[in-house]
């Protein structure tokens, strides 16, 4: 009997708003607790929410991204149950009309097969706050600073079958929505946050298998091990003619299993109505398509372009798209007229290597795409040599400054001034009469030695195209 | 202003040991305001319809720093950090805050003996209820404490106690008057209501408190300026008269009171017209279903984690039901739990979701009905103000009192309690006139003309002391 693994994950993710979903506090990850409250993110008697108009375009770009269809009427409805960190007794969330429904997202394997997976819902809700219990005191402590942040709940349908490709589906989930500009997706900040539904069944069966949900990873290798673990567990009871139980558990980092929270003995009765406190949100069809064209390019669509049009190769194409910002920066140095396939090699070479090494994020470099774009012309004109460009941009990475700048100051501008040069070269001639001979007896490849002299005389600064024809002119065919 | 706030307070502290009146009445606070009041009119500033008008606030009402406790134990001690919309706008307009007042807690009842502290008595005769949810504030203005008062009207909280307290008492259309700030018993029904002893002043207070929020996305947008145009006279107007608001379990007097009116203002010229309402019946069901499901939920966030008395318990579950146990009144439990049943899954459709759909039948049965019409008339309650302690012991007794007011409520309509007589042992009676949404200050003009044609004094009511 053959097993198969059925894996659906539930995906949270903070909309990249200011301000929290229904008031205006800021939206920012962390702070001092409780400094980002106010009386209506806190649940004070008396309040109302007034609905964040950037997180529901942000809901409605998230849901074309994931080819979702978007509802044009819309509501919000009351999840009701209690824990301290959920200041009104319920959370405001979605029920039976998520604004996005019906989509899909496209990934990759790590061999380059691809792969689809259904998007059932994406529904807006705000965050709770965080409930803390320090280690050996007798109480807890409540933060409302996340509060009132504004979420989407992906849902995605039970169609991944392995520990790979759930990891691959989140990676392609991340990068998409990083893409459309609607999240960080950082799931150690936890503004993206994971939760799988995991089943065992005989394969090729149409039954799906009591299903387990596994909750507490806070990374896409964290969800690979959980998920591996689980499979493994369930496969070895199953195998054992034991039953799985629906159950909800915790995976620890510490040693890579899954323990048991809580046993769902029934289905939580969350008493779900539609919030009277909010009224039906009718959205304009041309505002909703309005927002679909302004979805940019996705990160697969310009893979696929650097590949086609730009003639990278597949390694590129994938190194440079993987994070928008490289390639938007990588997009400006192009933009400047600088060859795709040179264009490439630096931002994945140099660039990549120097953003590795300081683990930052490209917008904290000190000089932008036009700098490089101008370091690059000048390797194209012959006043830099690859070598001498690779030492002035890494001058221009750490302290700044203009291409030309840097190279002036570090003295690595190519001698393109024939009348220094030739000064250079008649003396390397005066100096080594013998060499000046054998070329002259014939010995053609003398010549080479020559040029080297030349370029260390000039300390790289020569061409060495100039040196040969300016030897060659001296010493006479 | 000093000497009004001085006369308020002084009337306050002579009258109110017998009316129970206040939850609240911090002297410091209105004295202050007085003077800055004062301040203001020195400085040139004479702006503000209501200056120096003194005025009671319902207390679930917040007014930033004082006690808003809804009549509740589990609000002792919580003040506020922010006003009410309302509460900004009556600042605003020069009015002297002087207090908070009893209601039934959480506004939750018709009598005002709901209160966790005390019932509100009917300055008309202190041995029967001011009427509620919004008794305190009704019996604050008929003993002559405050000039006029703000409740809050659910299911008839404002227009009832106006009936009984002989005050006229609007329920604004759903969405004219912001509810940020009032703390929320039924979300989809709670309305702030101006009170006061006659049509004008209550218009007034009207002109003051409503028009769009954007604090409160239930608010309607339109400027208030537009809901004044074109208020016809009482010639050729219409009434409808509904078979259901004439039954026979309506007091003899109050059915007399509604005769003599329908005369006087047959008499002016107005022509009435045969309207049905035979939805009215479901009104109180389908009432007490939408309002006990939204209140479950609306009062979960009363669980002593942020506010408000703490009960601790062994574990989480034990400290909420001990705080919520101690702190919630019967009346409150009652409906916290209806309400958490008929929202539970597996009774939904046939409770709640039914009772939203009946909800819109009856709003389709009045839009049918102001098709014909341009108001209804009918009483605001079937009898006047009843004993303390005859109703107290019967919850279904005290729900059928909204069996006039709920239905309107439910359809988001505006209604309005004016004083159309006494009984022989002079307690008030009241008409309810309802009209179609927006329609609030047509509903005004013709209380003031009802006002006019019974010739009815509207004066505080002779309060024997320290009853």
């Amino acid at each position: 009997m053959e097993l198969e693994a059925v894996i659906g994950l539930e995906v949270h993710v903070q909309l990249g708003t200011r301000s929290k979903l229904f008031c205006a506090c800021s939206a920012e990850f962390g702070g001092t607790p409780n400094s980002r409250i106010c009386p209506i993110c806190t649940g004070q008697p008396g309040v109302l929410p007034v609905l964040n108009r950037e997180a529901l375009r942000l809901a409605v770009l998230a849901g074309h991204a994931l080819h979702c269809t978007i509802r044009t009427h819309t509501k919000f409805d009351r999840k009701n149950y209690f824990y301290p960190d959920l200041p009104k007794g319920y959370q405001i969330s979605q029920f039976d009309q998520p604004i996005a429904y019906h989509g899909d997202l496209e990934f990759q394997m790590d061999d380059g097969t691809p792969r689809r997976a259904g998007i059932t819902r994406a529904h807006l809700e705000e965050d709770a706050g965080k409930a803390v219990h320090p280690e050996g005191a007798t109480i807890s402590l409540v933060d409302l600073n996340r509060a009132g942040i504004p979420l989407i709940e992906i849902v995605g349908e039970p169609d991944l079958r392995s520990p790979a490709e759930a990891g691959a589906y989140l990676t392609a989930l991340r990068r998409t929505l990083r893409y459309a500009r609607v999240s960080e997706c950082d799931m150690e900040k936890g503004s993206m946050r994971c939760d799988a539904n995991v089943s065992i069944r005989t394969s090729g069966s149409e039954r799906l298998g009591t299903k387990v949900e596994v909750k507490n990873m806070n990374s896409i290798r964290n969800v690979e091990h959980a998920l591996a673990f689980e499979i493994e567990r369930q496969k070895n009871l199953l195998l054992a003619g034991e039953c799985i139980i629906q159950e909800t558990r915790s995976f620890r980092d510490a040693d890579g299993t899954t323990v048991r929270m809580r046993v769902k003995e029934q289905a939580d009765d969350y008493r779900y109505f539609p919030d009277p406190d909010l009224p039906l949100f009718e959205l304009d069809p041309s505002w909703i398509e309005s927002i679909r064209r302004l979805l940019p390019e996705s990160y697969r669509e310009r893979r696929r372009r650097y590949e086609k049009d730009l003639a990278l190769s597949d390694y590129d194409a994938e190194v440079l798209t993987e994070d928008r910002e490289v390639s938007d920066w990588f997009e400006k140095v192009l933009a400047e007229g600088v060859a795709p396939k040179v264009a490439a090699n630096w931002v994945q070479g140099e660039i990549l290597a120097h953003l590795n090494a300081t683990a930052a994020p490209i917008g904290t470099l000190r000089i932008g795409p036009r700098d490089l774009a101008e370091l690059l012309s000048m390797v194209d004109a012959g006043e830099l040599s690859q070598l001498a460009a690779k030492k002035v941009l890494k001058e221009m990475l750490s302290a700044g400054g203009r291409a030309r700048d840097c190279a002036q100051s570090l003295d690595l501008l190519q001698m393109r001034d024939s009348s220094e040069l030739n000064a250079i070269v008649d003396q390397v001639l005066r100096e080594d009469p013998k060499t000046v001979a054998d070329y002259q007896g014939g010995k053609k490849s003398a010549i080479n030695g020559l040029i080297g002299k030349v370029m260390r005389a000039s300390r790289g600064k020569g061409d060495p195209q100039v040196i040969k024809q300016l030897l060659a002119e001296r010493l006479g065919g | 202003m000093l000497d009004i706030a001085e006369d308020s307070l002084a009337r306050i502290e002579d009258l109110d040991p017998g009316v129970h009146a206040f939850l609240h009445v911090d002297r410091d606070h209105v004295l202050a305001q007085a003077r800055a009041i004062d301040s203001r009119v020195k400085s040139g500033d004479r702006e503000g319809a209501l200056l120096g008008v003194p005025v009671a606030i319902k207390d679930n009402l917040c007014i930033a720093g004082l006690p808003t406790t809804c009549a509740s134990r589990i609000l002792e001690g919580y003040r506020p950090t922010y006003d009410a919309t309302v509460v900004e706008r009556l600042r605003a307009a020069g009015a002297l805050l002087i207090g908070k007042t009893n209601l039934d807690e959480y506004a939750m009842g018709a009598s005002t003996e709901n209160s966790a502290w005390f019932p509100t008595r009917n300055p008309h005769d202190l041995k029967r209820v001011a009427g509620g949810s919004s008794g305190g504030s009704a019996a604050a203005i008929a003993s002559g404490m405050a000039l006029c008062a703000l409740g809050s009207d659910t299911g008839g909280s404002v227009r009832q106690p106006a009936s009984f307290c002989g005050l006229t008492g609007l329920r604004p259309t759903y969405g004219l008057v912001s509810r940020y700030g009032l703390v929320a018993f039924a979300s989809s029904l709670d309305q702030v209501g101006p009170l006061a002893l006659n049509a004008e002043d209550t218009e007034i207070l009207l002109s003051v408190i409503a028009g769009p929020d954007a604090r409160d996305s239930t608010c309607r947008t339109r400027p208030l300026a537009e809901y004044r145009r074109d208020l016809p006279g009482l010639r050729g107007v219409r009434i409808g008269a509904p078979p259901q608001y004439e039954s026979d379990a309506i007091d003899r007097p109050v059915r007399q009171a509604m005769a003599r009116l329908r005369a006087a203002l047959e008499e002016a010229g107005a022509e009435f017209v045969r309207v049905d309402l035979p939805l009215t019946d479901y009104a109180i069901p389908t009432y007490y279903l939408v309002v006990t499901s939204e209140a479950s939920s609306n009062l979960a966030r009363f669980d002593g984690v942020r506010y408000g008395p703490r009960s601790e318990g062994a574990d989480l579950a034990d400290l909420y039901r001990r705080t919520r146990g101690r702190g919630f009144g019967d009346e409150v439990k009652r409906r916290i739990m209806l309400g958490t049943f008929a929202l539970s899954s597996g009774y939904y459709d046939a409770y709640y979701k039914k009772a939203l759909q009946v909800r819109q039948m009856i709003a389709r049965e009045f839009d049918a009905a102001f098709s014909k019409v341009d108001f209804i008339l009918g009483p605001t309650a079937p009898t006047p103000a009843f004993n303390i302690g005859e109703k107290s012991s019967d919850p279904l007794q005290l729900y059928l009192c909204d069996v006039f007011t709920a239905p309107s409520s439910l359809a988001g309509i505006p209604g309005l309690s004016v004083p159309v007589g006494f009984t022989e042992s002079r307690l008030p009676i009241g008409a309810q006139i309802l009209g179609p949404p927006g329609s609030d200050f047509r509903i005004l003009r013709l209380a003031r003309d009802v006002e006019r044609l019974l010739g009815i004094e509207n004066r505080p009511a002779e309060v024997s002391r320290g009853a």
